[in-house]
């Protein structure tokens, strides 16, 4: 059987599940959670160094960017212009190109301004970045950002860090339906299940941050989803059965006595 | 007159005080910064690396340096 894997500009990744590396209690408990969830890309912001005290332990220190791929995010942007300013110097760390852009437009449900993203995503195109844009769940969008060139559709499930889940299923099917691009489902997701139902809706991945760092137990947290995210997968994939609105009995009728 | 010797720069916005003639390397080593893992910005510009070495500071210039943190 041919191996199912992620596809992300020409790179395969065995893992469908992207995690990021905020809000965890310490480095340690982060780059555990990484390596329990078996993900193979972790999202991870572009801060100012700390000049006062810079024998601090690095986040990369703990997580190796040569074993895990780092996907440089524009976290905290909220405008086209920072969201560059922060990927040109993430590319310039140490050679990154493949970026999560998100530009927020509201500071209270983090939704992402479409217009803003749209035009930074065409730009960093330009630039030769290959860009995985978190944007809205709406199919219009997610087909321009294609046009332009991004390498994956990243459409919210729910508010970035609201553990609400999925919220609407039906334009997420459409998303799925009309583009060749991996579609990773990124921020709302609450628990196993609903990275279960992303999955099982045909999405190629999910990005995961709150619902594990800030769960009582991150690390069982971590491994919930890596094996909702490969059930949910398994799942789809097995074609399931149709909706039936009578009962089907599953032994045969034959042979009662 | 006493020549001034001291010129003042702010590096991620902080105001200090550096010597004439220090190069942007100059500043990074001295303040212990791990070159590979960072990316700078000199007067809102992204700087090249491998050029740190030929680029001598200023007075009121602006550095900036960043690094990648934990994030979603």
């Amino acid at each position: 059987m041919k191996k199912d894997q992620l596809i992300i500009d020409g790179k395969k990744y065995n893992s469908r599940l992207i995690v990021g590396t905020g809000k965890y209690k310490s480095f340690s408990e982060c780059a555990n959670a990484v390596k329990i969830s078996g993900a193979e890309i972790v999202t991870v912001a572009v801060r100012r160094v700390n000049i006062m005290d810079t024998k601090k332990p690095l986040l990369m220190d703990y997580i190796n960017p040569k074993k895990i791929t780092y996907l440089p995010n524009t976290a905290g942007c909220f405008n086209s212009n920072e969201a560059l300013r922060t990927l040109r110097l993430a590319r310039e760390i140490g050679g990154w190109k493949l970026v999560k852009l998100e530009v927020l437009g509201d500071k209270k449900n983090l939704f992402p301004d479409m217009i803003e993203t749209l035009k930074s995503t065409e730009i960093l195109v330009k630039e030769g970045f290959k860009v995985m844009v978190y944007c809205n769940d709406d199919p219009l969008i997610a087909k321009k950002l294609e046009d332009v060139g991004a390498s994956a559709i990243m459409p919210l499930a729910s508010p970035i860090g609201s553990g609400l889940g999925i919220l609407n299923i039906e334009n997420l099917k459409i998303i799925r339906k009309q583009t060749k691009l991996p579609v990773i489902v990124d921020a709302g997701i609450g628990d196993a299940p609903d990275a279960a139902e992303a999955m099982q809706l045909g999405c190629d991945g999910v990005l995961i941050n709150t619902a594990i760092a800030k769960a009582k137990k991150p690390l069982l947290m971590a491994e919930a989803m890596k094996y909702a995210v490969i059930s949910g997968r398994k799942s789809y994939l097995s074609g399931r059965i149709k909706y039936n609105y009578t009962g089907s009995a599953s032994s045969p009728k034959k042979g009662i006595i | 007159m006493k020549k001034k010797n001291k010129i003042k720069i702010k590096i991620n916005g902080r105001l200090i005080n550096i010597k004439i003639s220090t190069t942007l390397k100059d500043l990074l080593l001295t303040k212990k910064i791990p070159i590979n893992k960072v990316a700078i910005e000199l007067n809102n510009k992204i700087v090249n690396k491998s050029k740190i070495n030929n680029i001598f500071l200023n007075e009121k210039d602006k550095v900036e340096i960043v690094h990648f943190i934990g994030g979603g």
